[in-house]
């Protein structure tokens, strides 16, 4: 049905400009894509940084997580299949509504106040750009294990793959907890609007709530980045360490 | 009080542009900018030279014609006013005036500070309008529209199609003054028979006159000199799915008719 | 001067009063569908009374070519109108009707205007609240959903509709909207920063428009089998006026030129509260709506030049003189009655402010009584108004405020068809000479506007159109091309000065002698002295006028120099005009004729008529030419406000 709706997007006009106008898709369904895809990818986020945080816990905690995840194929690659492709219809209406919009002002102001605008919102591109980048070495890193493979292949007493080690010794290594916290500090920028924005897009933010909104969406924003900034802080400053036993190849 | 003012001078729309700086001085501060501009008008014209252009008509903030940005903020610091309603009080004595037209692709320059804005006009006529031959309407209180809707109404209809929000906006969206008159003719009973489809078709000429997209950063309605409300994009937002939902149900329906 | 005919048949129908409109419709040949498509009509402006028009004739089906100078119809002058409109609707059950309409109408105008025409006005009033309705034009309504009224400008009952402050704003969006709904059909074909130079009169009718394109400067002829002029009014030629800046008489005034008479020029309506000028920079007045009259009190010290701030004046030492001389309707006295009280106060050197020419308009006792918050829902965004404007606050200092040159009644000749002397021109809204006689009411002028361009025309124009010969007209015509030919050489004429005088300070120099001579009050001696002066201001502009020399595209000062050039040969047309009418009447005050007590003395006898110029010749006196008017059904009454 949604996508039934997407093909709908353009109704017929007026003028002759809009015989050019390109694709069947409007800005503003644009928008409600950028919106819901970006809810789904919000959602993710948080349960991912509450799997994350169970770190604290202790190896086996994590490390029985993580296994639960895995022995479940269907639903994990199912919301792999469904992440990728959120991710990706996010990236590319992201990327069309930019050009759209670097296009609609080809020539800049000598002089420009952003009056009340947030930095947050006006670099919702570029935060998403960090995002992006991030993901991408996170999965080599993580995932994949290429950047790092020697963190990678530890398996825990219980045989299981041992995760919580990996992410605890991956943490040592000063620059990329420093990557991690850079990009995640993108993240809450990003976060810090779109929250809000998304309630703006979907129609459901008044005179009211607006403000109130986004305050709530830039404390959100905030719990994200402190809850997901702790990991490699907590692992660098010694709170997190690796099993005394040391884990085993 | 004396300023220093850039202006944005560019001979036609096809020409290179660029700031030049006129020396102001003995002004008071009860002149609005476009008496200032005035003033330096009529020395260029005295001294053969050629007067800035910029468009003006009521001067008293109706009519929507003033239309600059000074120094970054279109129609300037004031909350809730145009240009033409900007007064000198308004900065320091000595201070830099950098006045430029409103920039927007959508909107080319005609002359200086003048641009073209016939683009919001086929915005409305896609669709701002209720279909209705003179001659044809029913007696003005056949239908009762509550107070708090009438009101509303009139909250969205208030927009003077000036397009500094179209100015203000990063990506020169235009979608505060669209969204003022969908909400407008949609809050109203007279406007809810083609409320569906006139949104999808302003939209749709809203991007084929390459406006950009709204990402919900609100200097629009931060520099309106009608304070339109952000409501009305999250109206126009609603109405368009409204509209798309709707369609989808009465064609399913439809098919399911047809079996 | 040229090929037209100067008869004045002003062809009111017969028949009673309240049936002329509906009998004359009925008689009223129709254009088959067929052949309104084929049948153009050209539109010039589209404030209320244009887009209206253009509008409702392209949804019968004609093709129209609509001119307007500014970038977007809905910019025209007309969006500033504040107040109202009014329309005989007597939804508040107050005793209003068509009838009591029609004879406030005509008694404001100080019975010179047409009965007929009125009547009619009146008479379509309530339609043009159903149309604006069903349009969407957001009217106040009452907390049960219907529409709210107020009374405005001195009625004694409520027929005022209003959509806040705004009201000629949301009137126009109105119109604008259908009109963008017959641009969009392919219907109306819209001309924008184009500007009217000249009308075309071919073979004794009018066939069509030279333009300038304000954008690339081009001259250009757009032929039809119809001329409708709707370019509003010529308050600027006062230089300050609550006007526009780019309102001009020169649509007017080129067919003046051609040969349509031009009626009751002199007869210009001062507003009583505007804000003051506040120094010579000064562009324009700006208008405080009259309802603010409702609630707020005029004065002024009893004393001369007191220098004292408001505040401190003790009520003993005030003077409250509208409520003085006028008990019965006090503050809420008629327009003309009002600005020229203000006037004699300041006059006597007890005006107020720092030009010493302003009265108190003060909300202290209403604000006491209804609180601050009533007033503030009242008129919160004329108070804001004020205060951007003057940096004073009205809620704790009175407002001061002075009259400013506000509304045109005279304007060009029409018939009961509101068609002019030459046949084809239809002159409508503000532009013609109109049903306002020597004075129009507040909320008057947009219902007149739209009752022309919604309800009048569509019809009278399909009878002359019907009528007419089908012959074509060429732009390639001998007329097209010597009427270009023409208009260029009269923008030459001007390119060519190479003075060092910015025309402003012409318009400024006419200004300051009409609001003295031919303004608030008129006088033999001054008009004599102004039409001395009139034409040595002219010959100083043709010789020291300074204008860009740039006539290949948009030239800003070529613009205004052009309707400054028009505005100084029209100014003494309104000067002989109000030197012929030795009466006073309405908004026109020859000081000659006055009551011992300052009142306004009518000459019935004399003038009970429509006085209508011919023009005779750059320099040359005009013509005078006289429709009698014939009151069958109003008394010739003396105005009594007191
Ligand atoms: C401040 C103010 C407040 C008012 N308030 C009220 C009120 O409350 N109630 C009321 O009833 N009346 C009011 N009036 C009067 C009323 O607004 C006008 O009389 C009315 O709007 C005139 O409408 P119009 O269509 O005749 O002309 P306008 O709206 O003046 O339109 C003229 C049109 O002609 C075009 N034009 C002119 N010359 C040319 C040319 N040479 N070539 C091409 N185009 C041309 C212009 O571009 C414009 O489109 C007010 C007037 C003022 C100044
Ligand atoms: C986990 C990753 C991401 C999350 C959770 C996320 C979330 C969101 C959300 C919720 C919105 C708000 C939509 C709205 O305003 O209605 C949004 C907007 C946006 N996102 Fe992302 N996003 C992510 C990644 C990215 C990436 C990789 C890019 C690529 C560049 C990107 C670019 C944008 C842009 C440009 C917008 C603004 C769109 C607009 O308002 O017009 N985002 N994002
Ligand atoms: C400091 C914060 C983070 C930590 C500690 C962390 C840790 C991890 C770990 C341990 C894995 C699992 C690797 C495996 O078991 O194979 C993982 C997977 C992943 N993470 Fe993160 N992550 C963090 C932040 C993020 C963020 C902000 C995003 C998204 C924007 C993200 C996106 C992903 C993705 C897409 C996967 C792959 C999931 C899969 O295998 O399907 N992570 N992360
Ligand atoms: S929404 Fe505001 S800024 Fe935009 S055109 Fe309307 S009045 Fe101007
Ligand atoms: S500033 Fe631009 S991004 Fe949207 S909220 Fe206003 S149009
Ligand atoms: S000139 Fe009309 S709004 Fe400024």
């Amino acid at each position: 049905m949604l996508s039934e709706i997407a093909s709908r997007i353009d109704a017929p006009t007026a003028s002759p400009n809009a015989a050019k106008s390109e694709l069947k898709l409007s800005s503003v369904n644009a928008k409600t894509w950028m919106a819901i895809t970006g809810s789904g990818l919000l959602l993710f986020v948080v349960v991912h940084m509450l799997g994350n945080l169970q770190i604290y816990l202790g190896q086996d905690s994590l490390n029985s997580y993580a296994k639960k995840l895995k022995s479940l194929p269907i639903l994990l690659w199912t919301a792999r299949i469904g992440l990728l492709a959120f991710f990706s219809v996010h990236f590319g209406l992201a990327i069309r509504l930019n050009r759209r919009n670097r296009l609609a002002r080809p020539q800049p102001y000598v002089i420009n106040d952003p009056v009340e605008t947030t930095l947050a919102s006006r670099t919702m591109f570029s935060s998403g750009l960090v995002i992006l980048a991030f993901v991408i070495y996170h999965l080599l890193h993580f995932t994949l294990g290429i950047t790092d493979p020697s963190i990678h292949k530890l398996v825990d007493q219980a045989g299981r793959h041992d995760v919580y080690s990996m992410v605890v010794l991956g943490f040592q290594n000063v620059y990329v907890s420093g990557a991690y916290i850079i990009a995640m500090i993108f993240l809450a920028l990003h976060l810090s609007h779109a929250s809000s924005s998304i309630l703006q897009t979907l129609g459901v933010s008044n005179r009211k709530t607006r403000n109130k909104l986004r305050l709530v969406g830039q404390a959100f924003a905030i719990v994200i980045l402190v809850g997901n900034v702790s990991i490699p802080i907590s692992a660098m400053l010694g709170f997190l360490s690796p099993p005394a036993g040391g884990a085993t190849p | 009080m004396d300023l220093k003012v850039h202006v944005w001078r560019q001979k036609s729309g096809n020409d290179q542009g660029g700031m030049i700086t006129y020396p102001a001085r003995n002004l008071t501060s009860d002149m609005s900018i476009l008496e200032l501009l005035d003033r330096i008008n009529e020395e260029l014209i005295t001294q053969g030279g050629d007067p800035i252009a910029f468009d003006h008509d009521c001067r008293e903030g109706i009519c929507g014609s003033c239309s600059m940005v000074i120094n970054g903020i279109p129609h300037g610091p004031e909350k809730a006013s145009t240009t033409c309603q900007t007064f000198l009080r308004s900065f320091r004595p000595g201070a830099d005036l950098y006045l430029e037209p409103f920039r927007a692709a959508a909107f080319p320059v005609v002359k200086d500070l003048m641009v073209d804005r016939s683009a919001l006009d086929r915005i409305i006529q896609a669709g701002g309008f209720v279909s209705v031959n003179t001659g044809a309407a029913p007696e003005g209180n056949a239908v009762a529209v509550a107070k708090m809707t009438a009101e509303d109404a009139m909250d969205a209809a208030s927009c003077i199609g000036c397009g500094a929000c179209v100015a203000a906006c990063k990506n020169a969206s235009a979608m505060l003054f669209t969204a003022a008159k969908v909400s407008h003719l949609a809050l109203l009973p007279q406007g809810n028979v083609e409320r569906g489809e006139r949104v999808l078709r302003m939209v749709a000429q809203m991007d084929a006159e390459k406006f950009g997209s709204c990402s919900n950063q609100g200097a629009c309605s931060a520099v309106c000199p009608k304070e339109i409300s952000l409501d009305w994009i999250a109206k126009l937002n609603r109405e368009a799915l409204r509209s798309q939902f709707q369609r989808s149900v009465t064609q399913a329906e439809g098919t399911v008719n047809q079996i | 001067m040229s090929d037209v005919d100067f008869r004045l048949d002003p062809r009111i129908p017969d028949g009673p009063l309240e049936h002329k409109w509906d009998l004359h419709r009925s008689g009223l040949k129709l254009v088959s569908p067929n052949n309104k498509r084929k049948r153009r009509v050209i539109v010039v402006g589209t404030g209320l009374a244009g887009a209206s028009a253009a509008a409702s004739l392209a949804e019968l089906g004609y093709q129209v070519d609509a001119f307007t100078f500014h970038d977007s119809p809905r910019r025209a002058h007309s969006i500033a109108a504040q107040g109202g409109i009014n329309a005989a609707k007597n939804y508040q059950n107050d005793g209003d009707n068509v009838w009591r309409l029609f004879h406030d109408t005509i008694k404001g105008g100080d019975f010179r205007s047409r009965e007929a025409n009125v009547y009619r006005l009146a008479q379509v009033s309530n339609s043009i609240i159903d149309q604006c309705v069903a349009q969407g034009v957001p009217f106040a309504r009452e907390y049960g959903g219907q529409l709210s009224n107020r009374s405005f400008g001195g009625a004694q009952v409520s027929r005022t509709f209003y959509c806040r402050g705004q009201t000629g704003q949301q009137l126009l969006l109105g119109a604008y909207s259908a009109l963008s709904r017959q641009v969009a059909s392919g219907r109306v074909c819209m001309h924008t920063r184009t500007e009217m130079m000249d009308l075309v009169i071919v073979d004794g009718r009018a066939h069509g428009i030279i333009t300038r394109n304000l954008v690339s400067g081009k001259i250009e002829p757009c032929v039809a089998d119809a001329v409708v002029l709707a370019t509003g009014g010529y308050s600027n030629v006062y230089y300050l006026s609550t006007n526009a800046k780019a309102s001009n008489v020169t649509a007017t005034f080129r067919a003046y030129k051609r040969g349509a008479g031009f009626a009751n020029p002199c007869f210009t309506q001062i507003h009583p509260t505007c804000i003051p000028a506040s120094g010579q920079h000064q562009s324009k007045l700006t208008l405080m709506s009259e309802s603010l009259r409702n609630d707020g009190r005029i004065w002024v010290p009893e004393g001369f030049s007191d220098e004292r701030a408001p505040n401190e004046i003790p009520e003993a030492e005030r003077d409250y003189y509208l409520e003085r001389k006028y008990p019965s309707f006090g503050n809420l006295a008629p327009r003309d009655i009002s600005s020229r009280a203000a006037k004699e106060v300041c006059d006597e050197g007890r005006g107020v402010g720092p030009t010493g020419r302003g009265v108190y308009l003060d909300f202290a006792a209403a604000i006491q009584r209804l609180g601050r918050d009533t007033i503030r829902g009242r008129y919160g965004n004329l108070f804001d108004m004020y205060r951007r404007i003057t940096g004073e606050d009205p809620y704790a200092t009175p407002m001061r405020i002075y009259p400013a040159p506000h509304y045109a009644m005279g304007g060009l000749w029409v018939d009961y068809n509101l068609m002019s002397n030459v046949p084809g021109l239809f002159v409508i809204g503000e532009s013609n000479f109109s049903d306002h006689g020597a004075n129009r009411l507040g909320a008057s002028a947009l219902m007149q506007g739209l009752a022309d361009g919604y309800f009048i025309l569509p019809y009278t124009i399909g009878d002359y159109l019907a009528r007419m010969p089908t012959a074509s007209t060429s732009p390639d015509g001998v007329e097209f091309k010597q009427a270009a030919t023409e208009t260029r050489a009269r923008i030459q004429r001007l390119l060519s000065g190479c003075g060092k005088r910015p025309a402003a300070s012409f318009h400024r120099e006419l200004g300051e002698l009409l609001i003295e001579t031919c303004g608030m009050s008129r006088s033999k001696e001054g008009l004599s002295e102004a039409l001395q002066s009139i034409p040595a201001i002219r010959d100083a502009f043709y010789r020291e006028v300074a204008v860009t020399a740039d006539d290949s595209g948009m030239n800003t000062a070529l613009e205004y120099t052009g309707r400054v050039a028009d505005f100084l040969e029209f100014a003494e047309v309104m000067c002989h005009d109000a030197l012929a009418r030795d009466e006073s009447c309405g908004a026109h005050f020859r000081i000659e004729h006055q009551t011992s007590d300052g009142e306004a003395v009518r000459d019935d006898e004399r003038f009970c008529n429509v006085s209508v110029w011919e023009f005779a010749g750059t320099g040359e006196a005009p013509t005078s030419h006289v429709e009698p008017l014939v009151m069958e059904h109003v008394q010739l009454a003396v105005r009594n406000y007191r």
